[in-house]
């Protein structure tokens, strides 16, 4: 069935950020991106700071979520993540001092907790990827 | 019988009290119409959350496990108590403080050692009049409470379970039902309990990479918005509480002026009837 449709939401812990039907969603998993099609077997995935991308019938949009997971069901697919602004949404000018705040916190090296500037420095990479 | 310049001072000073009141209740009332929007917007993903962590150990099984689900021997719990940082709020704080103090108490008898994370003022100041432990104090929560309020929060009590500082952490606040009534409540937050499946729809999952990994991913989102929920409900609940405090406050203060003013006509009723009578003492006095 070629015009068969995903529905596609995307809930953060304040708003619902997107409700859409789509045809194929592609979504950035921990080991890589996932292309999600109709019909998809029932599926619970983390994801990383990245690019969801996802095709409607008025062509590709994207949005950027900071991570969480999805879970696919029925064909409906939830992304559930602590944050998701779509590519008109976003800050870039904010986008680009977080990851140059990142990267100097990176490169100092000292006293600081590692893991928390990588994670700041993908999501800022993330949103910065869309624009 | 107080003089009829001291009544009109009082009622003067009434009135402005009622004014402040008053408003104080339409600023609350606004407040609460936006912390309920955020309880309710925040209500689908809550629902997503426990609904798709219930099904992930419903079809992962027992064989998942987490640094968030260990079970401990318990030795030193951590209680965190939201509060509110202003008062006037009615009995809004007193209820809490009531209940995180009887269950502190409660875990004391037991034998534990106790933590307190104070969220607000009122709870700081409670628990450090009475000598507790404050572990931590968040003081500089919004009106309208965001989300990163909420992660430095959680940040904290999940560092202080990992490292061992608490075996058990839970968290003390206002159920909001209305702007009338606030329920305290105490929830259990970590060890994370892990919601029972209510929709056994059985459906087997492909988990990518594996189950660990995304129970990794999905507990500390499970966590954060317990305390996300506590946050925008105690919050609600603040401006809720405060509202009809202030409500009734306008309207005693109403009341109040009413009571003066005749009191006033009749003070000066009395001084003019008083007035008339030496008028006329001294006329018949003159004859």
């Amino acid at each position: 069935m070629a015009d068969k449709t995903l529905k596609l939401e995307v809930i953060t812990p304040e708003r619902v950020a997107l409700q859409d039907e789509s045809t194929s969603v592609i979504v950035p998993g921990v080991d890589g991106e996932l292309g999600i099609w109709p019909n998809h077997a029932p599926l619970l995935a983390g994801l990383k700071p990245g690019v969801i991308s996802y095709k409607t019938a008025s062509g590709t949009e994207k949005l950027v979520v900071s991570g969480g997971f999805v879970e696919v069901a029925n064909n409906t697919i939830s992304v559930i993540a602590p944050a998701a602004e779509k590519s008109t949404e976003i800050d870039f000018t904010r986008a680009e001092e977080a990851k140059k705040r990142a990267l100097e916190r990176i490169a100092k090296k000292e006293g600081i907790d590692m893991a928390r500037a990588q994670a700041a420095l993908a999501r800022a990479n993330a949103r910065l990827s869309v624009r | 019988m107080a003089s009829g310049k001291e009544i009109k001072r009082r009622i003067r000073s009434v009135q402005n009290t009622g004014k402040i009141t008053k408003a104080m209740k339409l600023v609350s009332a606004s407040k609460l119409r936006r912390a309920q929007g955020s309880v309710v917007s925040a209500r689908p993903y809550k629902d997503k959350l426990k609904d798709v962590l219930s099904r992930l150990v419903a079809s992962a099984g027992a064989a998942v496990s987490d640094p968030l689900l260990e079970v401990r021997e318990v030795k030193r719990v951590g209680y965190v108590v939201f509060a509110s940082n202003k008062g006037l709020a009615g009995g809004y704080n007193a209820n809490i403080m009531k209940e995180a103090l009887a269950r502190v108490q409660e875990a004391e008898a037991n034998g534990y050692e106790v933590g307190i994370v104070a969220v607000g003022k009122k709870a700081r100041d409670f628990f450090q009049k009475r000598e507790y432990t404050i572990d931590e104090e968040f003081l500089t929560v919004n009106d309208i409470p965001s989300a990163v309020d909420a992660d430095a929060i959680t940040k904290m009590i999940k560092t202080a379970y990992v490292t061992g500082k608490y075996d058990e952490v839970h968290i003390v606040y206002a159920e909001f039902r209305s702007a009338m009534s606030q329920i305290p409540k105490t929830v259990k937050v970590l060890p994370v309990e892990t919601p029972e499946s209510e929709s056994a729809d059985g459906l087997d999952y492909i988990f990518e990479p594996s189950p660990e990994v995304v129970l990794s991913q999905i507990l500390p989102l499970y966590l954060a918005n317990q305390v996300f929920s506590a946050l925008t409900e105690a919050k609600a609940g603040e401006h809720g509480a405060r509202m009809t405090a202030m409500s009734a406050a306008s309207d005693n203060a109403t009341a109040l002026v009413g009571r003066l003013d005749l009191e006033y006509n009749r003070a000066r009723q009395a001084a003019i009837t008083n007035e008339i009578t030496e008028i006329v003492g001294g006329a018949n006095a003159l004859n």
